[in-house]
């Protein structure tokens, strides 16, 4: 039987520049103890579907236009404030997206958990605080939490990542809902824990035999764990069908579409000139920050080694990629070869000349020489400056053109990275994240670089749009002769595009080789978890391989 | 497409003044403004009387045509005095905003961009200004340098600065670890043009609304120093002093009071329209249309 029956679902933004049809006409049917999976691009609709459902979208704008929503034959989009709350602190619980902030930093873990227990709005079901705990600290436990009596009194700042989304999973699950909504719980999580995450929710639906509502932008993440896949975009469903069938045989374009931009396999480029010349020489690098968080500074204490000792050579023409989870200090190593966060002792060299302990006038030139794309689209643009002045600023500053030849090279530039010249005068927030990025691209290679190194360029994309920025960046190496540094989380991008990988965990190398050699044989634990790690597109594949955690 | 030369000129000031001459009420507002420039600027040729002569006999009449907005006790036109006093409280307004929008705003962008000691030096100089009282400060100044209204603008600007530099140094702190700005020093800009060109644009929208919100309160500030007798003393006046003066005579007088007080408000009334306008205009998210 059916737990949540949604019926022509309707959700329109009214907004200053005209109607958004948020979601346009959306049906489908959770039963006790089935996944659906939601899976769509950003703006697709999947998120609102569901927060239209608990009244939690912003209103205005959001208005629902028409529809109904039957839980356990209520229907929710007509039913009262007050019913409301009666459903969520009940029925209905929600898992977001980010850990990090959906947890009150001021509060403990534990007078969270218990807050729907003692704060119940139907008087006759409030527990004592000593009922509520006991509640809370057994649910604890079975969600994974190691020690759970005394982490209950524990702040959220004193957990990972990974304990505050189990955290998280306790909260929504204290009630014992019926449905579970999880909105996108893994995407802010390392591969390893999000795996661990995966499974959780599998463990607990089927011992609590609870409906769960699993949305996300990623096919691979859902193919082990959905019973049902609804493929949403733009505001209306484009296919909706049983897991398997969807994988394997699916006829929808957009799903197909979908399937084929997952990266898999390692692409290889025919015209590349693979020199054996050194271009990039790191030798025992080390960046260490001050630890200023710790209050008995123990010589050993004293700092974070973001960096620890890392020797690494990168030739000429090459894609190295490099790898690690958050906090594997992948991001600050990039920095530091380029001279952009202060290194502590170690050098790096380019093409024979040691930058390390250069003044920043001394580095103008090498500036030049080597560029760095960001990860994220929406904060690496100035907000204030046209494309054009985006653009020209890098040439001008570096003298490659002048007043009179500006406009030329700048058009250049935007027909390189694919974007259209009539749009040279706008703002970058007037463009998509894809084109953002596309930008950013484009400022990279202005100067005309050797060497790039791309902070996680695409992990903020669509995975459609991921693939195309991926081909685009494979394009510009080729084009431009680029050697490249490839910094990534995520395994299947880095075989995707690079012919070398380096595997980074706490600051040091864990491992290195060629791409295709350290995926067939990883040599050490660390390497192997982590490939295990990677969810398939293949429901079949990948139910065995959440099993087996 | 554009040719090359209108390329060029694309930017977020001429963008700004597009949109702006778009929005009518920040017109108004301007037009408003350069009205009373104009007027306070040409008051010695055009106001009807000198501003210190006395007319015993007209002491405290009501606007008429000979005078249109009344005389003040001792005869003299309200309408001259209003204008002389617009040409002390504008300028009391703008140079002291402007000298601490200046010393404000690098000061708190150079505080907040390169942070650490040199921030808490900076800042720490900016907290022992702020705990000096105000107005020992004041007299201290005059007892030193003799009575000057020079002097009067630069301790006013030497108060308002402090707070124009803490909103900025936030502002800085905030875009300072923003992925733009790492972009620009991995493109090798010095920086000073990182400063000028990538922090100091972004500062804006808070800025001026603090700007507009200053102008009002240093004429207020002068006013208040003029009556404990440490601005400007009669027969000269400002509006505030006008104001203050109008308020002992209220209940005979209104038009004391009344003429000079709308002056004050239409000149708050035209910076806070121009002022939400420049802040629509110099972000690009506002809609151009």
């Amino acid at each position: 039987m059916a737990i949540l029956e949604v019926n022509g679902l309707k959700v329109y933004f009214h907004t200053r520049n005209g109607v958004v049809k948020a979601v346009d006409d959306v049906s489908f049917s959770v039963d006790r103890g089935e996944t659906l999976a939601i899976v769509g691009e950003s703006g697709s609709g999947k998120s609102v579907t569901c927060y239209s459902l608990l009244d939690l979208l912003p209103k205005p704008p959001a208005r629902i236009e028409g529809g109904t929503a039957l839980f356990d034959g209520k229907d929710l989009l007509a039913c009262s404030a007050s019913e409301m709350r009666q459903h969520r602190c009940n029925d209905i619980a929600v898992i977001f997206q980010d850990p990090m902030t959906s947890l009150n930093p001021f509060l403990t873990i534990g007078e969270q958990l218990i807050e729907p227990l003692i704060y119940h709005p139907d008087r006759s079901q409030i527990q004592t605080r000593v009922e509520a705990k006991r509640t809370a600290v057994a649910l604890l436990d079975e969600v994974g939490i190691i020690d759970s009596h005394a982490r209950f009194d524990c702040y959220p700042h004193e957990f990972s990542g990974g304990m505050r989304q189990r955290v998280m999973i306790a909260m929504a699950l204290i009630t014992e809902p019926k449905l579970l909504i999880c909105d996108e719980p893994t995407t802010a999580l390392d591969v390893t824990i999000q795996a661990q995450i995966l499974r959780l929710i599998k463990k607990l639906q089927e011992t609590r035999n609870v409906a769960v509502i699993f949305i996300s932008h990623d096919l691979g993440v859902v193919a082990g764990i959905a019973d049902k896949v609804l493929v949403m975009c733009d505001g209306t469903i484009r296919e909706t069908g049983g897991t398997d069938d969807l994988f394997y045989r699916t006829q929808n374009e957009y799903t197909k579409k979908l399937l084929a931009a997952i990266p898999e396999g390692a692409k290889t480029l025919p015209n590349r000139a693979k020199s054996d010349e050194i271009l990039i020489e790191v030798t025992h690098l080390k960046t260490y920050f001050r630890n200023q968080l710790n209050t008995n500074n123990s010589e050993e204490n004293r700092y974070i080694k973001a960096v620890d000792d890392v020797s690494l050579e990168i030739a000429r023409g090459e894609i190295l990629g490099l790898v690690g989870e958050s906090g594997s200090g992948k991001s600050t190593l990039g920095r530091s070869i380029l001279q952009l966060a202060p290194t502590t002792e170690g050098s790096v060299k380019f093409s024979g000349q040691t930058l390390t302990g250069l003044t920043a006038k001394q580095l103008v030139p090498w500036r030049r020489k080597m560029q760095m794309i960001f990860q994220d689209p929406y904060a690496s643009l100035n907000p204030r400056m046209t494309v054009f002045e985006t653009l020209s600023e890098p040439l001008l500053y570096h003298g490659i053109a002048t007043w009179t030849t500006i406009a030329s090279q700048v058009k250049q530039l935007m027909d390189d990275v694919g974007l259209s010249q009539a749009q040279l005068r706008k703002y970058p927030h007037e463009f998509s994240g894809g084109q953002r990025q596309r930008i950013a691209i484009g400022r990279a290679i202005a100067t005309k670089p050797e060497f790039i190194i791309a902070d996680e360029p695409v992990s903020a994309l669509d995975v459609t749009i991921q693939a195309q920025i991926l081909d685009l960046i494979l394009e510009l190496v080729e084009r431009h002769n680029l050697t490249m540094m490839f910094i990534s989380h995520d395994l299947s991008v880095v075989r995707y595009i690079s012919d070398r990988v380096v595997i980074m965990n706490r600051g040091v190398i864990v491992e290195q080789g060629d791409t295709e050699t350290l995926w067939a044989a990883p040599k050490e634990a660390y390497t192997k978890e982590l490939l295990a790690a990677i969810p398939l597109a293949d429901p079949a594949a990948e139910r065995k391989r959440i099993a087996n955690i | 497409m554009a040719d090359a030369i209108e390329d060029h000129g694309t930017s977020l000031w001429k963008d700004a003044w597009i949109k702006l001459s778009k929005n009518r009420l920040a017109l108004f507002g301007l037009a408003v403004l350069i009205m009373l420039i104009a007027t306070s600027l040409l008051t010695p040729l055009i106001a009807p009387y000198g501003y210190e002569t006395q007319n015993l006999n007209m002491g405290a009449t009501a606007p008429s045509l000979q005078h249109w907005l009344g005389t003040d006790i001792f005869g003299r036109d309200m309408l001259t005095r209003i204008m002389y006093g617009g040409r002390v409280s504008l300028m009391v307004g703008f140079i002291a905003t402007a000298v601490a929008l200046v010393i404000g705003i690098l000061w708190g962008a150079i505080a907040g961009f390169f942070g650490g000691r040199l921030d808490a030096i900076m800042m720490r100089i900016v907290d022992v200004l702020y705990a000096l009282p105000f107005m020992i400060f004041i007299i201290l100044l005059m007892v030193v340098f003799g009575r000057n209204i020079l002097l009067l603008f630069l301790a006013i600007g030497a108060v308002e600065w402090l707070t124009m530099a803490r909103i900025v140094r936030s502002q800085v702190m905030a875009l300072r670890n923003q992925e733009f700005v790492e972009a620009a020093n991995s493109l090798g800009l010095s920086q000073w043009t990182i400063i000028r060109r990538h922090i100091i644009p972004n500062t804006l929208g808070p800025v001026i609304v603090y700007t507009t919100l200053t102008i009002p309160s240093v004429m207020l500030l002068e006013a208040f120093l003029s009556f404990l007798g440490l601005g400007i003393q009669p027969p000269e006046s400002s509006w505030g002093l006008l104001i203050n003066y109008g308020v002992e005579t209220m209940e005979e007088f209104p038009w004391l009071l009344i003429f000079p007080g709308i002056a004050l408000s239409l000149t708050l009334f035209a910076l806070n329209f121009l002022g939400d306008g420049l802040r629509d205009a110099l972000d690009p998210r506002t809609s151009k249309d």
